[in-house]
């Protein structure tokens, strides 16, 4: 019998070890190590961060799915791994520390025989000062809708500066938090979702709504933007992201890295050297992503994290890490299997593999300071890779060592993203996108770097049906409810 | 129908970023939310992105 074990049981890790276990049966084992008691579907947090929806509506609990699936459960985080055994033992483990179950801060060894890590991102507010804690948490002057519990409190936040907009001015900036952030998309989402519902609540003109984001133009959103076929033109994503904004009555500055975070105020410096501030009653920026700081060791108790791990903390798989300048980026450089390169049995899914490069073009200021999206992993991506993944540890359980790994570049995969402008049933809007592929491949597709056929995008109701239709499906997919293998990730 | 909307004039400016870019005009904001229409769209949309999951499984 053998053990596979997911770190990280949110898009990536959930999907892998469902499926691993589906086509394991009972000869196997699949384990799922991860911190949270219940699974979020991260998308709708938009709609908790402007209370048209509650907490429950976008969480479940996932010790019952489990348990249904025949999935052993630890709420624990992962803390290490030992992919050569300790002293005395070959046997590659890795150490838990309880965070549930009765648990609470117990550790353990737990030993695997594939192991898969799918521990997503850790939220660095602490990157920008002011913007954490100093302990690594959200700080007390802006708010987020990276989890659920921080979109109930930006909810509550919003909702107190809607009571005073009724009667005063009020200023509210979103936007990232970093020059190195990526996840423009759920800003890009919560910025129109506010926008739709100050209209509704009628204190839309004592708002001052403004963006501030690290893309070097208006609709790059960390994939070097896209363009779409529209009235016999390729259009690029700038002209349609700027119209919206535009649109909306939107002000935006890009380009930025937020320097620094006090009450009511941010600095910012920009590509230009231009360095200037901000003042809001309300803010929600978003912070730059990092690995979760696991650790490595080796047999004897040496450090080898950074033979496992990049220096921003994500597992190194079989992508080309070269360094190279934008010029000579290749579709190649990006991973297809997923594989740890020194330890064959570790793979990654999701935010928690290692990108070669940026897929936006690398800029900074004058100063040196980096200013540039960093590579999205968005929810199907993130989920084709879980599944790809499970499918070749499946083959490796199954047919031995020789088996032929499943792939899924995302150079050769698109993504259908669908990001909310507004929620209601007649009218609500969202903008519908698909890119193909993700990761532009200009040898194949000169020019632009994507099949035209394949990338489209429109803004309207219908891309808000099917934005609250997909909240339910992957939910219900994700339950493991009947049928859920038929809903694609 | 006029060709501008005039609802979001006041957001664009001459020389100011916002004079630089397209706006929609009244009619294509009414198809936006125009439930026939975007019932029509909804089956098409539906169509490409199927296409492009097909495509990245
Ligand atoms: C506000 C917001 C809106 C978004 N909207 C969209 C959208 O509309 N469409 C879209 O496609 N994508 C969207 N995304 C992106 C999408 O959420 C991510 O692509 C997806 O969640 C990535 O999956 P993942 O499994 O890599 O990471 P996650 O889903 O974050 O899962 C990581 C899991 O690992 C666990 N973990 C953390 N540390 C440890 C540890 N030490 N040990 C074990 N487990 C650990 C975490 O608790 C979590 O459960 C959005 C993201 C945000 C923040």
């Amino acid at each position: 019998m053998a053990r596979l074990v997911v770190m990280g049981g949110g898009v990536s890790g959930h999907t892998a070890a469902t499926f691993a276990k589906k086509w394991l049966g009972n000869d196997h084992e699949v384990v799922v190590v991860t911190p949270n008691s219940n699974w979020n579907w991260i998308p709708s947090n938009i709609w908790v961060g402007v209370g048209q929806m509650k907490k429950e509506d976008v969480v479940f609990p996932l010790a019952p799915v489990y348990a249904k699936a025949g999935i052993d459960y630890r709420q624990a985080k992962a803390v290490s791994i030992h992919p050569e055994g300790k002293e005395g033992s070959d046997k590659p483990f890795i150490t838990i520390e309880y965070t549930g179950q009765g648990k609470e801060g117990q550790t353990e060894e737990l030993e695997y025989d594939y192991l898969i890590n799918a521990t997503g991102p850790k939220l660095n507010f602490d990157a920008t000062p002011g913007l954490g804690d100093g302990n690594g948490q959200l700080g007390p002057h802006t708010v987020s809708v990276c989890t659920a519990d921080h979109a109930v409190h930006a909810s509550s936040e919003l909702k107190k500066v809607f009571e005073k907009a009724k009667t005063e001015k009020q200023k509210i900036v979103v936007g990232t938090g970093h020059g190195m952030c990526t996840c423009q998309g759920a800003a890009f989402e919560y910025i129109f979702n506010i926008e739709h519902e100050a209209r509704k609540a009628g204190v839309r003109d004592n708002l001052d709504i403004q963006w501030i984001s690290n893309e070097s133009f208006l609709g790059d959103f960390g994939i070097g933007g896209l363009h779409i076929k529209r009235g016999g033109y390729a259009a690029s994503s700038k002209l349609f992201a700027e119209s919206l904004f535009v649109e909306r009555g939107v002000n935006w500055t890009i380009g930025a890295h937020v320097k620094k975070v006090e009450e009511g105020r941010l600095e910012y410096i920009q590509l230009d050297g231009t360095e200037g501030e901000m003042e809001f009653d309300f803010a929600m920026l978003i912070p730059p992503f990092a690995g979760v700081g696991l650790k490595a060791y080796g047999k004897d108790g040496s450090d080898i994290t950074d033979t496992i791990f990049a220096p921003n903390g994500f597992l190194k798989v079989d992508a080309d890490y070269t360094p190279k300048p934008y010029e000579e980026w290749k579709a190649s450089d990006w991973p297809r299997t997923y594989q740890n390169p020194t330890y064959k049995n570790i793979f990654a899914c999701g935010i928690a593999f290692a990108p070669p490069h940026l897929i936006s073009k690398p800029m900074s200021a004058p100063d040196g300071t980096p200013i540039n999206p960093t590579p999205p992993r968005t929810g199907m991506p993130s989920g084709i890779i879980g599944k790809t993944v499970a499918k070749s540890i499946v083959d490796l359980i199954k047919h031995g060592e020789g088996a032929k790994l499943h792939e899924a570049s995302m150079a050769e995969m698109g993504a259908a993203c669908v990001a909310s402008a507004g929620k209601g049933f007649k009218d609500g809007t969202a903008a519908a996108l698909t890119v193909y592929p993700v990761v532009p491949d200009f040898e194949k597709y000169p020019g632009i770097g994507r099949d035209l056929d394949y990338t489209f995008g429109e803004i309207g109701l219908a891309g808000h049906w099917i934005k609250h239709i997909l909240h339910y499906m992957f939910i219900y997919k994700a339950q493991l409810k009947p049928g859920w293998t038929l809903i694609p990730e | 129908m006029a060709s501008v909307d005039h609802s979001i004039e006041k957001h664009v400016k001459a020389y100011e970023p916002s004079f630089e870019t397209m706006v929609p005009t009244p009619f294509v904001k009414f198809m936006r939310t125009c439930i026939l229409w975007q019932i029509i769209r909804f089956i098409i949309i539906n169509i490409k992105m199927l296409l492009v999951v097909k495509k990245s499984h």
